[in-house]
């Protein structure tokens, strides 16, 4: 009996450890919030297309599960994820769609304009609506929604390679097959 | 009347940390003049949501104290909401729905959350019984020192002296 108590601190710093080992682990970010929308129909929304483009429908784009990428001219991780956007859609042919994100039209064009553009067609949510109603509370926010149009998977930030060759195109793939 | 001149003084003073105290909440909210409700009676009930809710870009503050833009358009959405007819209950549902939980300031009581709101209770509890089981073995009398043998004040002397050298 004395002596397990003589190991009580002992068993709280291992706990200590424990919860510090998980929440500190490399690639996890303890702000990133878990969102409330995984496996929830994705939000409707029709939005003006960019450059006089057709306008960007929900109901439009399913059938086929397909890629959101919210994104803004303003916004400077997104031009560190665009590289790796414009690979997406040129090497592993990812339907990838954009939504400009509380942008001026004219600048998410200059934007596409200059870095080229990796979208099949782009909207434009002026007001931020549509990315409110999805969820979103900073841009790039990327999801990953099937051919029903239920949202699969959020990725917060921009994406990196190793988070769309081991996560994102495998989902594609599994979810072009069902 | 020294007495009544400072008793005055601290009155003074008490008064204007209440005053302040009265005017903290509405020196802290960003809610800007344009954004707010034509009706105070919605007006209000929107501010009494907006306290309740997480800013989730400052994660630390509530949308009614936080200029971060998205804080703004949570404000606006919520005010539609409930120009549109919405309870309370419903217009934070709606937020919910799309944020998820966190966005709540105040947690909701479910497994996920049972250690945040009771676990200081049982630590409080592991402490009262820390503290009765150490009470209890705890000797109750101090017993009496007993006297030096005279041997035993001989070399307390010796030392005593030695110190003095």
């Amino acid at each position: 009996m004395k002596r397990a108590f003589f190991l009580l601190p002992l068993v709280i710093f291992l706990v200590i450890v424990g919860y510090f080992s998980i929440s500190l682990r490399p690639g996890h970010d303890s702000h990133e919030i878990p969102s409330a929308m995984i496996s929830q129909p994705a939000p409707g929304f029709d939005l003006a297309g960019l450059n006089d483009s057709k306008p960007l429908v929900l109901d439009e784009l399913k059938g086929h599960p397909f890629v959101i990428n919210f994104f803004a001219s303003w916004c400077v991780p997104c031009r560190v994820e665009h590289p790796l956007l414009m690979r997406m859609a040129a090497q592993n042919h990812v339907p990838l769609y954009g939504i400009a994100y509380k942008d001026k039209p004219e600048d998410s064009a200059r934007l596409l304009a200059t870095f080229g553009d990796p979208y099949r067609r782009v909207g434009i949510d002026r007001d931020g609506r549509t990315g409110l109603n999805f969820g979103v509370y900073g841009v790039p926010e990327t999801y990953v929604i099937d051919g029903a149009g239920i949202i699969r998977k959020r990725f917060v930030g921009p994406l990196n390679a190793v988070t769309v060759d081991k996560e994102l195109l495998p989902l594609l793939k599994q979810l072009g097959q069902s | 009347m020294r007495d009544g001149k400072a008793m005055r003084r601290l009155f003074r003073a008490l008064a204007l940390a209440g005053a302040m105290l009265l005017l903290a909440p509405f020196a802290a909210s960003a809610v800007e003049p344009k954004e707010r409700l034509p009706d105070p009676a919605l007006e209000s009930r929107a501010r009494t949501i907006g306290a309740e809710l997480r800013c989730l870009v400052c994660q630390n503050e509530s949308i009614d104290e936080s200029g971060a833009d998205l804080a703004h358009d949570i404000r606006i959405f919520v005010r539609e909401r409930l120009a549109a007819g919405d309870t309370d209950t419903k217009a934070i549902q709606a937020v919910v729905q799309r944020y998820g939980a966190f966005v709540l300031l105040k947690p909701p009581v479910e497994p996920a959350t049972l250690v945040l709101w009771y676990g200081p209770f049982l630590l409080v509890a592991a402490g009262l019984i820390g503290t009765a089981i150490w009470l209890r073995r705890r000797p109750s009398v101090v017993t009496e020192a007993t006297p030096l043998t005279t041997e035993e004040k001989r070399q307390l002397d010796g030392l005593m002296r030695e110190n003095d050298v």
